[in-house]
């Protein structure tokens, strides 16, 4: 019984008590309640109309990134990149909406021609991981890394340098763009539906992708077994190519949507860290982009309900990560305890 | 700018390199052995947190210190129980954790946040400190400094001096080789997993009890380190001397930023600090480039003696880390 | 030192690698086991040499006590030490350093000290090895040499040599010989691990016989070929009758062509093939046909001269051309190489077919793996992952993905690990092929199958490649000679 399906779910399960449990202890040392840690983050994430738009607001850069992640990890590939493809996604996307800035187009024009600036300047920058691997033998994390460190670099020499607001250069970022500029939000609240629409086509994008097209079952037998793909007849460095300008696309909607739909400028730390909680997400839901939707939707609720802590207990927001943090990793040692398990069995 | 203040500036630079060194030189041990410890980011912060708050709570400095260590050690006995035992993929683990105790260090360290704490004095060494241009630079540092500098040395000599260091480099090696010479393979993995771990955790008072004194939170300044440490210890080679020459290079060039930030003034000083990184990349690229397919394909294609000419030079450039470096171990 | 393998038995989940074997070695005795790949060979070495335990209620007995032996550290202390065929040495590191490593001491190796026994045991054999040059740069060759004054230094009796002589020269080969002649002398034993027949009767004083886990024979000296290759390969079963198909156009036209890796060069080797033919590799692993089969689809890149596919040079060009070309290759590591495990039949079937469109016809893919799958005799569903299937259905899987039409088809193993019934199948299934037009090259260890089902056969060794013999008129005796380096010419070139 426990080498089936069902066993997957109970040490799954297993899983996330004792994360569960772990968080609890850690809220006990910090002399605080944890079910009054638990209820709070509840209540800031769906207590309240306002509050469930904060939460949309951060779902849907964050299913974005776990989408254009479900490629790059299908097809074998650790994109931890992804933070730096955001941030070059938002950097092209504010460049292009500067372009425009006393144009007279039709300001619908100008934000599509920007998001779709933001997704090539993000998939270019994957490229640029995708080259080092490819043709360097650079593995994609150090690569990526590396070129985080640059997106970072260049987000502050642009803030600081050719785009400081009239005045002073500050960390607050750029001037904000006029209003026209931004996507179309709910009345009263900050969510745009155009924002999460984008996400949901992405998402329902790398599901057929994955699941219904000859390209996704093509990244899989690359990702699962490189020298046969190409024994196959499969293009194997040209697919993985193809995964990394797909992820960075995404990557790069995700940062367009940061500058289009929530902060309307460029500011110093523009990716929020979306592209490492993305990787969580994808670590968390198998891989399986059927799960893309809720648990981006959680992990997005746990950040948004932490911003409570600090008004209400005096606790620091950082609580969220943890939760988030120590689910994935029991998950993770979950699955190969049960490994091991069926082994013997 | 005068001599003082220059050598002031380079033994600044010294004391700058030190927490990087701890880190870099963890690593290495623990790839060393086999194992890629990729929370280092997280560990640093982790430590500087948790050493800052022992200290603080028992005004005793070393304490700190040591507290830093064990959580080190212990953030790395996950990483090895995980992938030695439970043979789970290294890097997501490592990058969980790197990720969650970067975030738990905030949540634990937000009591702690702007205390004035117990910091690490400058400890001149007499007589040594009073030599022209060596005794400024090397003998009127803190006492964590000195520890890095003796570190180097002891890394060095026991990787590539003693038979437990020469049968570490087996380990990484080739597994089987040493295990028919009577290494017990996975125990030792485990055993210099958690040894590279605390120097790792040493990283993290070495900041907040010494060179950036107190615990800031989110602004301490020290989220991405621990990524930087990890590229560095490729850059290194695996070898504690290159290593160190990778520390200090970076934060010579990150001072050097902050001082050519006074002449060109408009570039933004955070620019000038991650000017390494394209540096690093292209050092990346170099020393791996030896293992795409497509040079191998192209050598093939070349007259005989090109051929051989080509494939030495590669060879040389090449850093190949340890053999074994992510691959479980076996007897059966 | 007298050794005594009591029935050692050991198996690996259902297969026996050894089954009850019973040998006793005297002191100071060179012995052979001889035996072809997969006969247990190695189990039983590495049993001896404590790297694997064998299944309780077998005994080894060492100068009349019993021992037990848990690990290779174990092993050594008793006095067994044993040379791997890939030397299980630190190529990045200094030959002292690995020749220091393993023996307890102080925390600082004494190097001056180990230095000068390290050359007083060179300099007895004969060996010259620079102590502070690192392993990477050896020979094979002298990484053996380095192995064997590091056991004797350990203070091994008894020396195990797992094909030792595969992948060296033949001046090092002539001075291991007499080291091991030495050895024996000084009343060591020696166990001389081969499949190379010219090897164990020039060397050996006794010789053993390992076929399918089990001991089938022992001889002395003076040796009779014809018996120990027969003892070797077994009686022949009966695989039906040879088929020929008619040969049709030029296929494939080898023009000088070179090739070369870290171990082996293959020099100027010329061949046409035609289509319709079958042609069969022979030699030992690793004697150069798995990088010949590899140069044929474009997998490797010659060195030099060319490579021609039905008239169209295509030296240089890689796999995918061969492959639009219609050349299909079947590696033999099937789960690593051939088939992407993870993925279902049907996702194999697929994509074997090149599929244009953008989106999966998913009824037509299962149609697809269902006849697939009864044309085969697989025994799986369209939905079974590769990996749940059993060594034979992987490889009917693997048949099953080939392309039609094909100019050629290379296979390595085809067969290897299958029943007969499966292997006499497979072959329905390749002569059917080779009636379509298709050529075939493939490797075996087999040797029956070898000239059972080639028109002409290549046998390598050591990268030397003869030319193509008939297979028709040849026996298994004449192949197992060549196999083991017996009965090729002295010099000249290798032209297929």
């Amino acid at each position: 019984m426990l080498k089936g399906r069902l066993g997957a779910v109970l040490f799954q399960l297993i899983a996330l008590v004792l994360a569960l449990g772990f968080v609890s202890l850690i809220l006990i040392s910090a002399g605080a309640s944890p079910m009054e840690a638990f209820k709070n983050m509840f209540t800031g994430s769906f207590g309240s109309m306002r509050k469930f738009a904060e939460v949309l607001v951060t779902f849907v850069p964050l299913l974005l990134v776990t989408a254009g992640l479900l490629i790059t990890f299908s097809a074998g590939l650790w994109n931890i990149g992804v933070e730096g493809q955001i941030v070059l996604g938002a950097i092209t996307t504010a460049g292009v909406l500067r372009v425009f800035v006393d144009s007279t187009l039709p300001p619908a024009l100008i934000i599509t021609l920007a998001i779709l600036g933001g997704m090539i300047g993000g998939a270019l920058w994957a490229s640029l991981a995708g080259l080092l691997k490819t043709f360097g033998g650079v593995n994609e994390i150090f690569g990526g890394l590396g070129l985080n460190f640059v997106s970072t670099a260049l987000t502050l020499y642009l803030i600081f340098g050719p785009w400081k607001r009239d005045g002073v250069a500050s960390m607050s970022g750029t001037e904000p763009f006029p209003d026209h500029f931004s996507l179309p939000q709910v009345p009263e609240l900050r969510i745009s539906l155009w924002a999460l629409g984008i996400a949901v086509v992405g998402i329902v994008f790398v599901y057929f992708i994955l699941q219904g097209t000859y390209f996704g079952l093509k990244l899989k037998a690359v990702g699962k077994n490189f020298r046969a793909a190409y024994l196959l007849g499969i293009p194997t460095w040209q697919y993985s190519m193809y995964s990394f300008l797909i992820c960075g696309a995404l990557a790069g909607a995700a940062g367009a949507m940061q500058v289009t739909a929530v902060y309307h400028r460029l500011i110093p730390s523009i990716s929020s860290g979306y592209g490492y909680l993305g990787l969580m997400v994808a670590m968390l839901i198998n891989y399986q982009a059927i799960w893309a939707v809720p648990v981006a939707l959680f992990f997005a609720a746990l950040n948004i309900g932490s911003i409570q802590l600090p008004i209400v207990m005096k606790l620091d927001s950082s609580l969220a990560g943890v939760l988030q943090g120590v689910l994935v990793l029991f998950v993770l040692l979950m699955e190969g305890a049960r490994q091991k398990f069926v082994k013997k069995a | 700018m005068n001599q003082e203040n220059l050598l002031v500036g380079l033994a600044g630079v010294l004391a700058a390199a030190a927490p990087i060194i701890f880190a870099v030189l963890g690593e290495t041990f623990s790839e060393r052995a086999g194992v890629i410890n990729l929370s280092m980011n997280g560990t640093i912060l982790l430590s500087a947190m948790g050493g800052f708050a022992v200290a603080y709570n028992t005004d005793n400095i070393v304490l700190g210190f040591l507290a830093g260590m064990l959580i080190g050690a212990l953030v790395a006995l996950v990483v090895a129980f995980a992938s030695i035992t439970l043979k789970q993929s290294q890097v997501a683990v490592g990058f969980v954790l790197a990720l969650t105790c970067r975030d738990l260090s905030y949540f634990l360290g937000n009591p702690y946040m702007g205390q004035a704490g117990p910091r690490l004095q400058s400890l001149p060494i007499p007589f040594l400190s009073d030599l022209p241009i060596v005794g400024p630079l090397l003998f009127k540092q803190d006492f964590i400094t000195y520890v890095s500098f003796i570190a180097i040395i002891l890394a060095w000599v026991w990787i590539y001096r003693t038979r437990p260091g020469l049968m570490l480099q087996g380990i990484g090696e080739k597994p089987a080789a040493a295990f028919i010479r009577g290494a017990n393979v996975n125990l030792m993995r485990y055993v210099y997993t958690m040894i590279g771990g605390a120097l790792i955790g040493l990283a993290g008072p070495a900041y907040s009890l010494a060179i950036r004194a107190g615990w800031m939170g989110t602004i301490s300044g020290l989220d991405g380190i621990g990524w930087i440490a990890l590229s560095i210890t490729i850059f290194g080679g695996w070898n504690p001397s290159r290593a160190a020459f990778g520390a200090y290079l970076f934060a010579f060039l990150q001072w050097l930023g902050l001082v050519l930030q006074g002449v060109f003034t408009q570039v933004p000083s955070q620019v000038l600090q991650v000017a390494p990184f394209p540096l690093m990349i292209l050092t990346l690229l170099l020393v791996n480039i030896g293992n795409a397919e497509w040079v191998e394909r192209t050598l093939a294609a070349m007259p005989e003696n090109a051929r051989k000419i080509f494939a030495k030079a590669l060879r040389a450039m090449r850093a190949s880390p340890p053999a074994a470096l992510g691959v479980p171990f076996d007897t059966d | 030192m007298n050794v005594e393998l009591k029935n050692i038995h050991k198996h690996f989940g259902k297969t026996y690698a050894n089954k009850g074997i019973n040998l006793a070695i005297p002191a100071g005795t060179i012995q052979g086991i001889l035996g072809e790949n997969g006969a247990g060979k190695s189990t039983l070495m590495k049993i001896l040499s404590g790297f694997i335990q064998a299944d309780s209620g077998g005994q080894i007995i060492l100068d009349g006590k019993p021992v037990t032996i848990h690990s290779p550290a174990d092993a050594i202390h008793v006095g067994v030490g044993m040379l791997h065929q890939d030397p299980l040495d630190f190529p990045p590191m200094r030959v002292l350093d690995n020749f220091l490593l393993g023996r307890s001491g102080g925390l600082f190796p004494n190097r001056t000290a180990v230095a000068r026994d390290f050359s007083l045991l060179a300099e007895k054999f004969d060996f010259s090895l620079d102590p502070d040059s690192y392993v990477d740069s050896l020979t094979v060759g002298e990484r053996q040499q380095l192995e064997i004054i590091r056991l004797l230094w350990l203070g091994a009796r008894i020396l195990i040599l797992d094909e030792p002589t595969t992948g060296i020269s033949a001046s090092q080969k002539t001075k291991l010989f007499a080291t091991l002649k030495i050895l024996a002398e000084q009343g060591m034993t020696v166990i001389f691990v081969s499949h190379k027949l010219e090897d164990v009767e020039h060397l050996c004083s006794q010789v053993a016989i390992l076929r399918a886990g089990e001991l089938v024979g022992e001889m002395k000296p003076p040796f009779s070929t014809t018996k120990l290759v027969e003892m070797m390969f077994g009686k022949a079963v009966t695989l039906g009758e040879r088929l020929t198909a008619e040969v049709g156009d030029a296929i494939l036209s080898l023009n000088n062509i070179s090739l070369e890796d870290v171990r082996l060069k293959i020099k100027d080797v010329s061949l046409d093939l035609r289509a319709g033919e079958v042609i069969g590799l022979a030699g030992l692993e690793g004697s150069g046909q798995g990088m010949f089969i590899r140069a044929c689809s474009g997998l490797v890149r010659p060195v030099g001269g060319r490579v021609q596919l039905k008239g169209h040079d295509l030296t240089g060009k890689s796999y995918h051309t061969f492959k639009n070309a219609g050349v299909n290759f079947l590696p033999a590591a099937r789960l690593e190489e051939g088939l992407v495990p993870g993925l279902s039949l049907t996702d194999h079937f697929v994509l074997a077919e090149q599929p244009k469109g953008i989106f999966i016809d998913r009824a037509a893919g299962e149609k697809l793996a269902e006849d697939r799958i009864k044309s085969f005799n697989i025994r799986g569903t369209p939905l079974s992952t590769v990996e749940s299937l059993s060594g034979g259905n992987q490889q009917r899987a693997e048949l099953a993905l080939l392309q039609t039409p094909l100019s050629m088809i290379l296979l390595e193993h085809p067969t290897r690990g299958l029943d007969i019934e499966s292997v006499i199948y497979i072959w329905a299934k390749l002569k059917e092929r080779c009636k379509q037009g298709a050529a075939i090259i493939f490797i075996s260890s087999d040797l029956e199958e070898v000239l059972q089902y080639s028109d002409r056969v290549l046998v390598f060794f050591s990268g030397k490649v003869s030319p193509p013999i008939d297979a028709a008129t040849t026996s298994v005796e004449q192949l197992g000679q060549l196999i083991g380096g017996k009965g090729w010419p002295e010099k000249g070139g290798s032209h297929a």
